[in-house]
């Protein structure tokens, strides 16, 4: 196994140089070194002088991708892209362009998108079980054919409504928590009732839609119909049998998206002034500030692909006849 | 069993409520240990850039660092026209002007004898400066963190690391080293380029320090002792008294006096943020500031919120006991005389939504709000004479509405430079004539700003000496005089001067296709489409087709800058309160090709030589002709359509006192004076908790259970089949 993990860390090394390239000329399509120094030193009253000071302080004078002004080597090596993007690699984010330490916030906003995000997985999963579940239990009954169209209705809901519709509902009407904010400690607690609340209820319908196909693709099969065969009550059958076995695509599924929770939640946080990672690059993004946003997105493809490596390995551990190789 | 899965919904309704008696709001979005506590509320869109006063350029950067920064001036909290007053110093600055040999001359000595103009500001003994760091000392006398390790630089991560602090006392040579930082070229003022232009030295200055600084140490800057550069721009003479010496004459220099650029600056922060490392761990100057004022950060987490409190060194000031005639009845001059700051901490926090904010402001978790588009006819209504006023809910609430003109405007541009709509011949001058009638600008603010706005008949806001209100003020080249108020002119004469320019029914006669113009739109995005088709409209009212070439604010300026642009909007917010501070932005050497703020390219020889005449003059009548005249040109050439002079509109709380809208002024959060206890019982019966729902739910879930469990049981008990 750890020769097919070492194989899989090798193929991600161009994988991450390839997505770096590719954050690297969308951001440069759309803005330049200019832009950046401009962003950073304002507006008004800004010369020339000072955004070329600026761009050489924070290595933005050099050519993009290639120097032709120097051959060889260095021709690629001292660009812009070459100095950015190695430092990467060692996991050494540096600072941001308006000169705070990027390693430094990344530390201390992961904690309030994990704090969302747990709990929003964790509930959303226990709830989405269940229901799924219950509605195999009731197959092929009204109690069925209401839950997949109330699903199917969930799911075609933007995220975004959820959002407003909970505020709106839980914050402004019924006054049982605060609209929005976010505090450390156990005074984080009534903060996060709401935005969990939202993202599970946001989550309900596709996921439960999904499990259900997964238990019902288990209740036809032969061992569920030797345990009914023997027996067994429906209960039984589907809690000891049907559940075991649906869960291997459910939790690796869960495992694939478990290193992403640190990524936090783009929408939910900027809505509830939640101080995570989501909105950490959101606002990097509307700053131009390109060191957090190439930062952001490597550090996102490197857990992605972690989460795919967990996910085979997880296969593995439940179902004892998978080998990696 | 059913009786018992009924009552349960209902006793967990009945035990909530209980609990609920007597309790503070659940929705408090604050600790319960601040109920009544002398706190005021507020909340920030954007986390400020930058905190470093050399830097800090913005008005959501003002709202925090005017509150620690003392510069030696501010302005009047009342009083208006705006009137500078001292701050730290003793008076306002003692002017003297010296001509090229060095002899002094008279004040009404003519401007192109000034060679020398020398500010002489005595600033008040006995201020103190905040507890900070970087001024504590151990018992030998030595600085307690100048010297750190590097190891123990690296295990600090915020201010609060380092726990003894220290103060000292304001001296000039504070003000000095500000100054000096200003030509400090890594620390990118955006005002140095400007201060080079006038303050004697100054670009020398900037040469000195590059040359005699270290190189930087693995990317950082380390500490630079600034005063033992020699600077003849800016000089100590004494403990309390500083001289600053400008280049000629430049009377708007005192309004500079009063911006947070020229606050002063201890060297020991600079001692402190300038060791290794220090940077690396964002412990910097633009993260933790240091000053005199009646507040300090004491916590810097723009993620989340940033908190002011009362600074317990504050040299003490004393609310103004003059303002205006209107002031006694609003009852802003209750508190004449009674020691600031009134308050003892203030909390803004994050919200970058507006729907949220606006909502909690409503719950009275905030003391003050704006108004978003999405609110407005929620807040605010006109009368039939076009006052605006609250809304019955709003007023009911007891909420206050505080209106003013901004010391802003938006102007529409025109591309000077341009060979069809710029230049001077009187074809191009009909034109752009034409299109200022044409574009309704009051039709804009009306449906693009909920009416906050007032429609510019010249380049100088309100409120701002200069400007001109009633028939006198009219631009008569766009609008005419009737029944008291400004009408703007019948498109049937845009049309007549379109075809007197040449271009009959909006259409070029060579090609006899309508006349195309080219706009250059910052707001790319689906909201500005609106406002993007009904400038079409407005353009195909004459007959003209309007392409919008849409693109991002980088682009958008680029264009601006090299001048490829042909019609543009765009907006401009006042340093200062002075007409020199709007004209600059259409004086002929100050082209935005050139790298200036004149986005038109306009230029005219006239209006040029009467600007350099206006911009050293004191206010009075014979600046206000000069002034006269040359809005009379800028009307006649039309560089401008003077577009709209935005109206900010704030709501406030009952319990929140001493809201006077002064645009000018940033360090007004010293005047604010709260009532604690009104906001708690108001807050506590705006915000009952209302718990039916969670019961409705319970027995929802329980009611629907029901059915589902007999239907299981049946199901299990029943044979296969």
């Amino acid at each position: 196994m750890s020769a097919y993990i070492l194989r899989r860390l090798l193929y991600a090394l161009p994988i991450l140089v390839g997505v770096n390239l590719i954050t690297f000329l969308l951001f440069f399509v759309v803005n330049s070194p200019d832009d950046m120094a401009r962003m950073q030193l304002g507006d008004k009253r800004v010369t020339q002088e000072a955004i070329d000071t600026w761009k050489g302080e924070h290595g933005y004078d050099k050519p993009l991708l290639y120097n032709a002004e120097v051959g060889g080597l260095p021709s690629l090596t001292d660009t812009i892209f070459f100095e950015k993007s190695l430092k990467l690699f060692a996991f050494n984010f540096g600072q941001s362009d308006s000169g705070r330490d990027i390693g430094y916030d990344i530390r201390q906003r992961m904690w309030p998108s994990l704090a969302i995000a747990i709990p929003t997985l964790l509930v959303g999963l226990a709830i989405s079980i269940s229901y799924a579940l219950m509605i195999v239990f009731f197959r092929a009954t009204y109690i069925d054919f209401g839950s997949v169209v109330l699903l199917v209705a969930m799911m075609s809901i933007s995220g975004l409504f959820y959002i407003i519709g909970g505020q709106f509902l839980i914050g402004k009407l019924f006054h049982l928590v605060p609209i929005s904010g976010y505090d450390h400690g156990l005074e984080a607690l009534k903060f996060l009732i709401l935005p969990v609340v939202v993202g599970v209820v946001a989550g309900i319908g596709s996921s439960t839609r999904l499990y259900r196909t997964f238990f019902l693709e288990e209740i036809n099969r032969d061992y569920v119909r030797t345990a009914r065969a023997k027996g067994l009550r429906e209960r039984a059958v589907l809690f000891r049998h049907v559940l075991r076995n649906a869960l291997i695509p459910i939790l690796t599924g869960v495992v694939a998206v478990l290193p992403l929770l640190f990524m936090g939640a783009l929408i939910i946080e900027s809505f509830f002034g939640v101080p995570g990672l989501g909105s950490y690059t959101i606002d990097a993004i509307n700053r131009q500030d390109f060191s957090i946003v190439r930062a952001m997105v490597f550090l996102g493809s490197v857990l992605y692909i972690i989460g795919l490596i967990m996910t085979d390995i997880s296969y593995t551990l439940v179902d004892p006849r998978v080998r990696l190789s | 069993m059913s009786r018992a899965c009924c009552s349960l919904p209902l006793l967990v309704v009945v035990l909530l409520s209980l609990s609920a008696c007597g309790q503070p709001p659940w929705n408090n979005p604050y600790p319960e240990s601040q109920s009544g506590e002398n706190i005021l509320y507020g909340a920030f869109t954007e986390r400020p850039k930058h905190l470093d006063p050399v830097r800090s350029y913005s008005s959501n950067e003002y709202a925090f660092i005017a509150q620690v920064y003392e510069p030696p001036l501010q302005y009047h909290f009342l009083k208006r026209p705006y009137e500078l007053v001292p701050l730290t110093a003793v008076a306002l600055p003692e002017v003297r002007y010296l001509d090229a040999n060095g002899s002094p001359l008279p004040k009404d000595a003519d401007p192109s004898q000034i060679a020398i103009s020398e500010y002489l500001i005595e600033i008040t003994p006995g201020i103190r400066y905040q507890p900070h760091p970087a001024f504590a000392k151990d018992e030998a006398g030595a600085y307690r963190y100048h010297q750190l390790d590097a190891k123990t630089v690296g295990r600090i991560n915020t201010l609060d690391d380092l726990p003894e602090t220290g103060t000292r006392e304001l001296i000039a040579e504070d003000y000095v080293y500000q100054i000096k930082r200003l030509a400090t070229p890594w620390l990118h003022s955006p005002i140095a380029g400007l201060m080079g232009d006038h303050i004697l030295g100054f670009k020398e200055l900037t040469e000195r320090i590059e040359a005699a600084a270290p190189a930087p140490v693995e990317g950082e800057r380390l500490f630079f002792d600034l005063r033992q550069v020699a600077f003849e721009g800016a000089e100590v003479v004494d403990r309390y008294r500083y001289r600053i010496r400008l280049e000629g004459r430049y009377p708007q220099f005192a309004y500079w006096l009063a911006m947070p650029f020229f606050a002063p600056m201890p060297w020991e922060a600079e001692a402190l943020y300038g060791q290794l490392g220090m940077k690396q761990n964002n412990l910097t100057l633009d993260w933790y500031p240091v000053g005199t004022g009646p507040f300090m950060l004491s916590e810097n987490n723009p993620n989340l919120r940033m908190v002011l409190t009362r600074n317990p060194n504050f040299h003490g000031e004393q609310y103004p006991a003059d303002g205006m005639p209107e002031d006694q009845a609003a009852g802003l001059l209750a508190d004449a005389g009674k020691p600031l700051p009134f308050l003892d901490a203030a909390i803004y926090s994050l919200e970058q939504e507006s729907i949220p904010y606006w909502n909690k402001f409503l719950q009275g978790f905030y003391d003050s709000s704006g108004i978003s588009s999405d609110a407005f006819d929620q807040a605010v209504q006109f009368d039939a004479a076009g006052e605006a006023g609250l809304t019955d809910d709003m007023r009911e609430k007891g909420i206050e509405l505080v209106t003013a003109v901004q010391t802003s405007i938006w102007y529409m541009g025109f591309n000077m430079l341009d060979p069809l709509l710029g230049g001077d011949s009187e074809r191009s001058r009909l034109l752009r004539q034409a299109l200022s009638i044409a574009v309704d600008f009051g039709e804009y603010v009306s449906i693009f700003a909920n009416g906050r706005g007032v429609e510019g008949q010249g380049p100088i806001p309100p409120g701002i000496f200069g400007h001109r209100e009633g028939e006198a003020g009219i631009n008569p080249y766009v609008f005419d005089w009737r029944d008291g108020r400004a009408v703007r002119k019948p498109l049937q004469e845009a049309k007549a001067l379109l075809a007197e320019a040449g271009y009959p029914n909006g259409r070029d006669p060579e090609t006899g296709r309508p006349l195309t113009l080219y706009y250059e739109a910052m707001d790319a995005g689906p909201d500005g489409k609106a406002r993007l088709n009904w400038m079409r409209k407005q353009f195909a009212k004459l007959g003209i087709e309007l392409v919008v070439r849409a693109t991002d604010y980088n682009r958008f300026q680029e264009k601006m800058r090299e001048g490829t642009g042909q019609v543009f909007m765009w907006g401009w917010n006042a340093d200062y309160p002075d007409p020199e501070n709007f004209f600059f932005l259409l004086y002929g050497p100050n082209q935005k090709v050139e790298g200036g703020e004149n986005a038109a390219n306009y230029q005219n020889a006239e209006f040029d030589t009467l600007f350099e005449q206006m911009k050293n003059m004191d206010d009075g009548p014979e600046r206000q002709a000069v002034i006269d005249r040359m809005t009379e040109i800028l009307r006649h050439d039309a560089p401008w359509s003077f577009g709209f002079f935005p109206q900010s509109f704030s709501l406030h709380h009952q319990w929140l006192k001493n809201v006077s809208p002064n645009l000018m002024a940033n360090n007004t959060l010293k005047y604010r004076r709260l009532e604690p206890s009104i906001r708690e019982q108001l807050r506590e019966r705006w915000n009952p908790p209302v718990l039916w729902p969670i019961g409705a739910l319970v027995v929802i879930l329980v009611v629907g259970a029901i059915p589902a469990l007999v239907v299981a049981r049946r199901r299990e008990r029943s044979r296969a089949r």
